[in-house]
């Protein structure tokens, strides 16, 4: 009989917290971000709705249906209720399902848009770098014989290819404002895990494997980049920023970078 | 096929070797597997609050962790790589030597035999076999703290090339993660005796009377767990070789070519695929939580069922759901990898499957719901430890809806949020399924019943507690936390969701506090508990008609036969509000 209050109380806190918003998203910066909070909030009010009832129903039988001393009814169930409750839940289920799929067919099976500017995440215990194919727009070719992180080369560039001596490494990574962004990944080591909350989007980046990923940031500003998926001892540590800059302020980044 | 009596005993043995140690008795077995399991998961929670201390103190010296841990926790603070191998091994404990454990071996060894009316398992050596087949690979999984480099670091899922390279990619993934790697072996091996057992005796060893839609829910859990286990642990045994193939004989079906960990270069691999490993131990993995939960579902379905004195809710529809969560349980296991880099098309099928899946657990639900409808519900502990399982069935079920859209996955992957779910559904629900059965079968395992007040307050101090413990994960998942972080001080916006961790770990001292009043209880009412009388539940099924604790052969030399259904609960007419399994078929009932 305690069990019914107590199922109820601890309904209506998690309920309560998931209306105000106590912890939650940090705001979208990207029009899949939006989309994606859209997702979310649809999946919310019907799981949100499930949850109540099928918490509230059980509290009620707990009361209503308690030892009073009547005899239990007689019956083996209903075949109506069952196919009734069948149908309804496997189309909310699959409803659900279908109205995200375009979120996910814009990220995974959209190609990234012809003028994308590509740049080459590459991944490693515990550290990112990033690598910008400029001014040629050619990458060039890399050797792991040449990595060589203390002297500023974690990617292995060989300066010897004309394509390669002119690429950009940065330990962060910095993109301008409302410009389609192509990351083309590869990690060195173990697999590691691209994530911006504020995107709304994460990759896993598995060695052996290029894995591109694309999207457009829309807000200025400075968004950390945690590794999301184990990849040893300093997986904790492995952090980084993605910095979303003005045109102008992107060019002159560029520009200062290859002075150095 | 044999009749049950040609291969097994009818006489005790004695001598306390052959019938406490070795013994082929399936009821000494599965108390066995029952402890081996009760000292794991005291085992698994200890790490975990280990786990929780580290991650809100990182920084705090504790005298005896460096007593314990003279390198990994040198002067008392935890290093990292430390907290990673207490995760690692608090997940292989949990979910290998308590969730699969304890449900299936445990308490179907004991009670699967007795339910269909047989004397014993179909193979009473290779089910002692498989105990201690089990034990050893439990000793070899705990051997991993003790060697060089400690245990491994690389979590219950062993992702490659972090589990693949050997020492290099971090401490522990030398000789720890190899013990890990035999322990699993080992392992799989003992489940596989035991599913072909279960299966066995299963379709073998019904009595008289007892067809398939007569077996109690129970019996229909366990058989298609052992099925389950029969073909998700035969694949995750070869992945596990090849692995350790790949470890110790430089062959490569995980590691690529053109690797280079910690600045030095690997050239003995080339060509291996480390998403190969994802999908065969996914493929193991998925199964596997209906392995830990499936057993839960069938003692709630039969609680539910006794304590409201109501037949169950659509039979017929529940074995339904139990055999489709079981073939779907193999069509899923794709929804782990949505952000793995695999095939993006995939995911959409894995996805509406995942969701299919969703479908017959929901029957269940509702099932139960109806169940309850006008019966006269007992609140017994065992009743409520079954009434708290689908309270927290839904709520871990429902975070799946989320999880299943690789739209919403694009940012829940890897989060709280994900930690948050498989708790409450596969973690916390499995285990009140556990505290359920052992309040409900104690008095026929030990003829003595548990104390009712002492089982009640431990109910709802676990109950609330696990809650506490569980439901803010799924908001620190919401803010973006990632899972398997030793410490939250590095990435700036996790300094604000540092208070929501410290509220969870208090939470989970104080739960894990509350477990004290269940031992207290248990090893309490073993020797001083009030004497049980054979039928304390006036349930219906065959375990209830053989003294508590039954005879060596169960049913003392005397063939059962079944005359009615394993629910017949407040049939009009009849003269008490239950008719035994066993009763003659004048009595009336519609099973």
């Amino acid at each position: 009989m305690l069990l019914a209050p107590v199922v109820w109380v601890l309904t209506v806190v998690i309920v309560y917290f998931f209306a105000a918003k106590t912890w939650w998203f940090p705001p979208p910066i990207s029009q899949h971000g939006l989309a994606y909070d859209a997702q979310f909030m649809r999946t919310l009010i019907v799981v949100g709705i499930i949850f109540f009832l099928a918490q509230f129903a059980l509290g009620y039988v707990i009361v209503r249906f308690r030892n009073d001393g009547r005899r239990a009814d007689y019956s083996h169930g209903n075949n109506r209720l069952e196919t009734l409750w069948t149908s309804a839940t496997a189309l909310l289920f699959i409803g659900l399902v279908i109205m995200g799929t375009k979120i996910w067919a814009a990220v995974h099976f959209d190609e990234a848009p012809p003028d994308a500017i590509p740049i080459e995440v590459m991944a490693k215990q515990f550290a990112w770098s990033f690598r910008y194919p400029v001014p040629d727009g050619k990458f060039g070719r890399t050797d792991l014989h040449l990595v060589n992180d203390a002297a500023g080369n974690p990617m292995g560039i060989d300066d010897k290819d004309p394509a390669g001596a002119d690429d950009l490494v940065s330990a962060s990574l910095k993109v301008p404002v409302g410009k389609p962004i192509n990351l083309i990944m590869h990690s060195r080591d173990v697999i590691h895990n691209f994530f911006v909350p504020e995107l709304r989007m994460k990759q896993d980046i598995v060695p052996g494997m290029e894995i591109p990923l694309h999207f457009q940031a829309d807000q200025i500003g400075i968004y950390e980049v945690p590794c999301s998926e184990l990849c040893g001892l300093g997986h904790f540590q492995m952090r980084t920023t993605m910095q979303v800059m003005s045109v102008a302020d992107f060019e002159q980044w560029k520009q200062q970078q290859a002075q150095k | 096929m044999s009749s049950p009596s040609a291969h097994t005993a009818q006489h005790a043995p004695h001598g306390f070797i052959r019938k406490y140690i070795f013994s082929l008795d399936h009821k000494v077995i599965g108390l066995q597997y029952y402890f081996l399991g009760l000292f794991s998961v005291f085992l698994g929670m200890s790490l975990s609050l280990l786990m929780r201390y580290h991650m809100v103190n990182p920084n705090v010296a504790v005298s005896w962790f460096g007593k314990l841990w003279p390198t990994a926790a040198a002067g008392g603070v935890m290093t990292p790589e430390l907290y990673l191998s207490l995760m690692t091994m608090h997940g292989t404990i949990m979910v290998f030597f308590v969730l699969t454990t304890v449900p299936q071996s445990g308490f179907g060894n004991y009670f699967l035999p007795i339910q269909i009316g047989a004397e014993d398992m179909a193979f009473p050596v290779l089910n002692m076999m498989s105990f201690w087949t089990t034990f050893l690979a439990l000793v070899v999984m705990v051997s991993a703290f003790f060697v060089q480099g400690g245990a491994p670091l690389s979590g219950w899922t062993a992702y490659p090339p972090l589990s693949g390279a050997g020492r290099i990619t971090g401490p522990g993934e030398g000789m720890g993660q190899n013990l890990w790697l035999v322990s699993i072996a080992i392992f799989c091996g003992a489940s596989l005796m035991g599913a072909i057992n279960f299966i066995a005796t299963t379709v073998d060893l019904r009595c008289k009377g007892m067809t398939l839609m007569r077996m109690p829910l129970t019996c229909w859990t366990w058989l298609v767990t052992a099925i389950l286990a029969l073909l998700g642990f035969a694949v995750l045994l070869a992945a596990g070789v090849l692995l350790l193939l790949d470890r110790m004989a430089g062959t490569s079906f995980f590691l690529p070519a053109g690797l280079m960990i910690n600045d030095q270069i690997l050239v003995s691999h080339k060509g291996g695929s480390p998403l190969l490993w994802q999908h065969l131990f996914w493929f193991f993995g998925h199964p596997e939580v209906y392995i830990a939960i499936l057993p839960g579902m069938g003692i709630t379905s039969q609680l539910l069922s006794t304590f409201s004195r109501k037949p169950i809710f659509g039979y017929k529809a529940m074995v339904y759901a139990i055999l489709s969560i079981g073939f779907l349980g193999f069509l899923v296991w794709g929804h782990h990898m949505f952000m793995s880099g695999m095939n993006p098309y995939s995911a959409m099928a894995f996805s509406v499957l995942t969701m299919a899946i969703g479908v017959p657990s929901a029957i269940k639900t509702f099932n139960w719901i109806g169940t309850l409808w006008g019966g006269k519900i007992h609140f017994d502990t065992a009743m409520l430890f079954a009434l708290g399982f689908v309270s927290l069935f839904v709520t871990g079920g429902v975070s799946g809806i989320f999880l299943g859209q690789p739209a919403l996955d694009l940012y829940f992957h890897d989060t709280y949020f994900v930690v948050g779910h498989f708790h409450m559904i596969m973690g916390v629900a499995a285990i009140f399924g556990m505290f359920a059965a052992t309040f409900y079968w104690f008095p026929k395992m030990f003829g003595r019943m548990m104390n009712e007040p002492l089982g009640k307050i431990h109910f709802y101090l676990t109950f609330i507690g696990v809650y506490a413990i569980f439901t803010p994960m799924h908001f620190l998942g919401i803010a973006g936390n990632p899972r398997r972080y030793a410490d939250f001080t590095n990435v700036e916006y996790l300094g604000k969701l540092i208070p929501v961790h410290q509220f969870m770990s208090w939470a989970a001292y104080a739960t894990a506090a509350s477990q004290i009043i269940f031992l207290v209880n248990l090893f309490w009412s073993m020797r001083k508990g009030k004497p049980a009388p054979i039928n304390p539940w006036h349930a219906t099924s065959l375990e209830w008609t053989v003294p508590s604790p039954p005879p060596h052969d169960n049913f003392a030399g005397v063939h059962p036969v079944v005359h009615h259904g394993p629910y017949e609960y407040s049939v009009p007419g009849a003269a008490e509000d239950f008719i035994m399994q066993t009763d003659p078929a004048s009595v009336h009932s519609e099973g």
